[in-house]
Order: C-alpha cells, then sequence, then structure tokens
C-alpha cells in the first residue's frame, strides 16, 4: 500500500517533469529554429560567392564523383579587409556611435536628473512622456527631421527669418543629420536607465554631504554621479549597440560621405544583390558587437530598464 | 544658489522636452497644410487625410500591419509567459543559463543581423523542404515573434520575480493543479505585466521596418515598408497625415493604459495603508 502510493507518487513527478519539460521545449525550439540555427546560416553563406542563381549564392558542399567536395571561400572576409570601404564603413560607424552615445549622456543625464529631482507624483507621467515619442513609429521621428532640415525647410527659413544666417545651411543629407535622428530617436533609452538609477540613490545620502559642508557640485560629482554609473552604462550600451546596426538613419538622413555598416550591408543585400558578402558583413559586425554585448548582459542592464 | 539649481532643472526639463516634441508638432501641424509644399502654410485644409482615405495601397498596407501585429502580440505574450515561468519559477536545469541568454540576446541584436539571418534561414528551409513556399506574411510573422517574444518574457520576467510565490503555493496545497494555479492566481496577479508586454509587441511588430524588409516577399507590403519607400520620394503631406493618425493613436492607448496601471497601483498602496 504504501510502497504503491510512492510509487505512484515518483511517476506522477516524473509526469509533471516530462510536462514541464515539454513546456520549455516549446520556446527553446522557437528560439533554436528562428535565431541560433539562422546565424549559423549566415555563417555558412558568408563562405560561399555570389552567383547569378536562385538563391543568388554557390553552394558550399558539391556531391560529385562519390566525392563530396565542400568549397570554403575565402573571398568575401579577404575583401573586408582589404576593400577601403569596408574598413572605413566599420571605422566611421564606431566613431559615429560613440560621439552619439556621449553626446546622448551630456543630453539625457541632465534631463534623466531634473525629473528625478521633481515630485515623487510626477515622475511617472514624466518619464512616460520621454517614452512615448519612441513607442510611435522609428519612421516617422525620421521623416519629421527630414521635413524640418532640408535646404527649403522649417529651420532654414526660420532661422533666416530672425537673421541669423543669409545663405540656407545645407544639414539634410550630412553627417550633422545623422547626428540629430541618433541622438532625437536614442535620447529616451539613455534617460530612462539613467532615471532609474538616479531615483534609487537615497536622498539622505546627498543631504549628508551637504550637512558636512559639501557645495552642491561637489556633492553631485562625488555622490551622485558616481552612484549612478550603473545607469549610464546600461544606457551607454542601449545607444551604442544598436546604433552600430543603424540603417534607416543614415539612408534617410545621411548623404554620400555617410557610410555606416548596417547601412553598407543593406545595399550589398539590397542593391548589389551580393547576398553572401551581405553576410560576412553580418558575421562581421557581430563580432564587433560581441565585446559590448557580453558587457551589457553581464551587468543585467535590461533590469534597469524596466525597474519601473 | 537654491533658486538657481530649481531654475536649472527646470530648463533642463523644458528643453528636453521641447527637443522630443517640437519636431513631432511641426509634423502634425502641417499636415492640416493646404499646400503641397511643405514649407509654406497656406490655409488650413483636411484634403490630405481624404486623399489618405482613398489610398487603397496604403490601407492595405495598414490593414496587413495591423494584422501581423495583432496576431504577433498575442502569440509573443503567450511564448513570453512560458519562457518566464520556465526562467523563474523553474528549478535550475541544464542548459537553462544557455536559454535564458538565448531568448534574451534578440534584444540587443541589431535589426539588420536579426533580418539577415532569417531570410537566409527561411531561404535554406524552402530549398531543403519546401517550406515556407513563399515569403510574405507568414514570414513576416514569424520573424516579429521572435523578438517581441523576447521583450514579452523580460517585462513578464521581472513582475513574476517580485511576485509573492506563497500565493502559489497556497493553491497548489488547497490541491488545485499547475493549470489551474496558474490561470486563477497567477495570471490575474500578473495581468499588468501582460497588457504592457502584448502593447509593447504589438508596436514593435507595427513598427518594424528593417527586419520586414528583408524577410517579406512580393504582395506583403506592411506598413512601415509602403512609408519608407513613400518619404524616400521625398516628403509629402498624406505621409504627414498618416504619421499624425499613428501618433494620436498609440499616443491615446498609451495614455489610456498609463492610467490604468497608475490607478491600480494606487488602489493596491490604498489597500496596503488601510490594512
Amino acid at each position: 500500500m504504501n510502497t504503491s502510493s510512492s510509487t505512484e507518487k515518483k511517476i506522477k513527478s516524473r509526469l509533471k517533469g516530462t510536462g514541464y519539460f515539454a513546456l520549455a521545449g516549446i520556446p527553446a525550439v522557437w528560439f533554436l529554429l528562428f535565431f541560433l540555427i539562422p546565424f549559423i546560416i549566415v555563417l555558412k553563406i558568408s563562405f560561399s560567392e555570389a552567383d547569378f542563381s536562385i538563391p543568388p549564392y554557390t553552394p558550399l558542399t558539391q556531391y560529385a564523383e562519390h566525392i563530396l567536395n565542400i568549397t570554403l571561400n575565402f573571398t568575401n572576409y579577404l575583401s573586408l579587409l582589404s576593400d577601403n570601404i569596408y574598413l572605413y564603413a566599420f571605422i566611421s560607424s564606431i566613431k559615429l556611435a560613440l560621439f552619439s552615445t556621449v553626446l546622448c549622456f551630456l543630453i539625457g543625464y541632465p534631463v534623466a536628473w531634473a525629473i528625478s529631482c521633481t515630485r515623487q507624483s510626477l515622475h511617472g507621467l514624466l518619464i512616460m512622456l520621454i517614452m512615448l515619442p519612441s513607442w510611435t513609429s522609428f519612421l516617422i521621428r525620421i521623416y519629421a527631421w527630414m521635413n524640418l532640415l532640408s535646404v527649403n525647410g522649417l529651420l532654414n527659413s526660420f532661422l533666416m527669418k530672425i537673421g541669423i544666417i543669409k545663405e540656407p545651411l545645407i544639414i539634410l543629407n550630412t553627417n550633422y543629420a545623422v547626428y540629430i535622428g541618433i541622438i532625437y530617436c536614442y535620447l529616451p533609452y539613455m534617460i530612462l536607465p539613467v532615471y532609474n538609477s538616479l531615483r534609487s540613490i537615497p536622498h539622505t545620502l546627498t543631504e549628508a554631504a551637504k550637512d558636512l559642508g559639501a557645495r552642491p557640485a561637489k556633492a553631485f560629482f562625488k555622490i551622485t554621479l558616481p552612484l549612478s554609473k550603473r545607469g549610464i552604462f546600461a544606457g551607454a550600451f542601449l545607444v551604442f549597440i544598436p546604433v552600430i546596426g543603424e540603417v534607416m538613419i543614415p539612408q534617410l538622413l545621411g548623404g554620400s560621405q555617410t557610410l555606416m555598416i548596417g547601412n553598407v550591408l543593406w545595399q550589398t543585400f539590397f542593391n548589389s544583390n551580393d547576398w553572401p558578402m551581405a553576410a560576412a558583413l553580418a558575421i562581421m559586425m557581430l563580432i564587433i558587437l560581441m565585446v559590448p554585448i557580453r558587457l551589457f548582459n553581464r551587468m543585467k542592464a535590461t533590469e534597469e530598464l524596466i525597474r519601473e | 544658489m537654491q533658486q538657481f539649481f530649481i531654475n536649472l532643472r527646470r530648463s533642463y526639463l523644458i528643453l528636453g522636452f521641447v527637443f522630443l516634441y517640437l519636431p513631432i508638432i511641426i509634423l502634425i501641424g502641417y499636415s492640416f497644410n493646404a499646400s503641397r509644399m511643405v514649407n509654406v502654410w497656406t490655409g488650413f485644409s483636411t484634403r490630405w487625410y481624404a486623399e489618405l482615405f482613398n489610398n487603397r495601397e496604403l490601407l492595405n498596407a495598414v490593414w496587413m500591419s495591423v494584422r501581423i501585429a495583432f496576431s504577433t502580440a498575442t502569440v509573443a505574450v503567450i511564448l513570453g509567459c512560458i519562457t518566464s515561468y520556465v526562467l523563474i519559477r523553474y528549478r535550475s536545469f541544464r542548459g537553462k543559463a544557455f536559454f535564458s541568454s538565448m531568448v534574451t540576446a534578440p534584444l540587443v541584436m541589431p535589426d539588420v543581423i536579426l533580418g539577415v539571418s532569417l531570410l537566409l534561414m527561411f531561404v535554406f528551409l524552402n530549398q531543403a523542404t519546401g517550406w515556407p513556399e513563399t515569403r510574405g506574411s507568414l514570414t513576416v510573422w514569424l520573424a516579429h515573434v521572435t523578438f517581441c517574444t523576447s521583450y514579452s518574457a523580460v517585462i513578464i520576467s521581472s513582475r513574476l520575480q517580485e511576485m509573492d510565490k506563497t500565493l502559489e503555493d497556497a493553491a497548489m496545497d488547497l490541491g488545485a493543479g499547475p493549470l489551474k494555479t496558474f490561470i486563477f492566481i497567477t495570471m490575474p496577479l500578473m495581468f499588468s505585466a501582460l497588457a504592457a508586454a502584448w502593447l509593447l509587441s504589438f508596436t514593435l511588430s507595427l513598427d518594424d521596418v528593417v527586419i520586414a524588409s528583408f524577410v517579406t516577399g512580393p504582395g506583403a507590403t506592411t506598413l512601415p515598408i509602403a512609408i519608407l519607400s513613400s518619404i524616400k520620394q521625398g516628403v509629402s503631406p498624406q505621409i504627414n497625415a498618416l504619421a499624425t493618425l499613428i501618433i494620436l493613436g498609440v499616443s491615446a492607448i498609451t495614455l489610456v493604459a498609463w492610467f490604468f496601471v497608475r490607478r491600480s497601483n494606487l488602489n493596491s498602496t490604498h489597500k496596503g495603508i488601510t490594512q
């Protein structure tokens, strides 16, 4: 009696275990199929050659006369290293992403700080208003700046009307427009984590510093800024990583001198129809992003975003 | 000195909000401009809205995007729920860390990489198995569910983590099975997280242009793809009108959701105080 019920229990728990694992299996299989395996295929295709066939690349393996031939083609990676266009695109993407991260920090930090200093009851509303534009369409926000920045756009006509400039400024289709677009689109992703880390600093600390004679500026640089480091790093990664792969902003706001690797990949794929080269570019981008992504995951920065 | 800091903060706030909202407000304003030229104001008119509602191609794109976004959000929340349950409530199993990093990786992956890899995978699958036969709304949906599940999982697991597990344990002790416990105890407790995940997935799917451009096929033009091809030709007042409708729609939904969440938070703090 006793033993039979214990075996029954065991079987039940065993069944429950399989049930649980079947449940876990659904998302696991989904992500294997639609996230992990695709990367292996990208890696594979990056070693083949563009071809006028459907799909437009040569097969890696050929089975001829009972011999399996595997042809690994390193041309794509060689041209990544030797062709100045690609090298330049990588360097200039990293440069653009770094500068815009710093600019987002310089503009976003004061705003986040100002929000964290308002009445507690206002915080939720203000943060919601900061995030609201980013929930509307990304393309439309870029489009808004195309309206403003063009040669006969509103910014130029406004500046000429009040007499600051006589000739219209050429901003659209230059790197200036790209910077403006990136900062505009990614600023909320800097403000939110910085605000979250500022909010968690106890007021007593800064007040203690002031009571002990520190001037407000000193209290800020000695207490507030170091304690919000986590938020700053989270925000920096949240800006830097997607900007490296940004396609739409350089495509719509940038000009001929704007070279960003995401956009180069897009053009290689859609305009030159060179799928293997695009695959190689994706692999290279992934390698470059590996370090920031690892750091980002290690600090569990996503938690910084949703600690609402 | 104190006054100086208060003024400084106030001006930062005002400047920040002006920067974020002025371009959008100007865009909305010029959607009511009678002239085709976007920089000259010639008078108030709603003609661009009328033209928009006669633009069949654009309306079809809107309908396609809404359908994809709706089914994406629904499936992504279900998958996200399962994922969070596995991540937070399961005892650790072999490969849990790997599972966790695989599920959250799409969050930090640039769209071009996701788009190119999914397209190559669909082409490969098609060659190997004949499925999917063509690329179109199905492949866009599969791609969207993948990255929206990651977002849903992050939102839902943070709620699940802070939730009191004793309530679930109590239900189980009183004889409710795991499924019953989940439906009657866990789900109601994390309703706001589920709603937030659904809304975020919906807007992300509705907004995606890069991934959809890669994985879509002939005949399946989503709204962002239609907008992109239109604004590549330059500024057009019809797009201003469409943008205005999108912005107002999203803002209205967000405000309503925000008020609901706030009210439920206020209610729960109130209850806490009276208890």
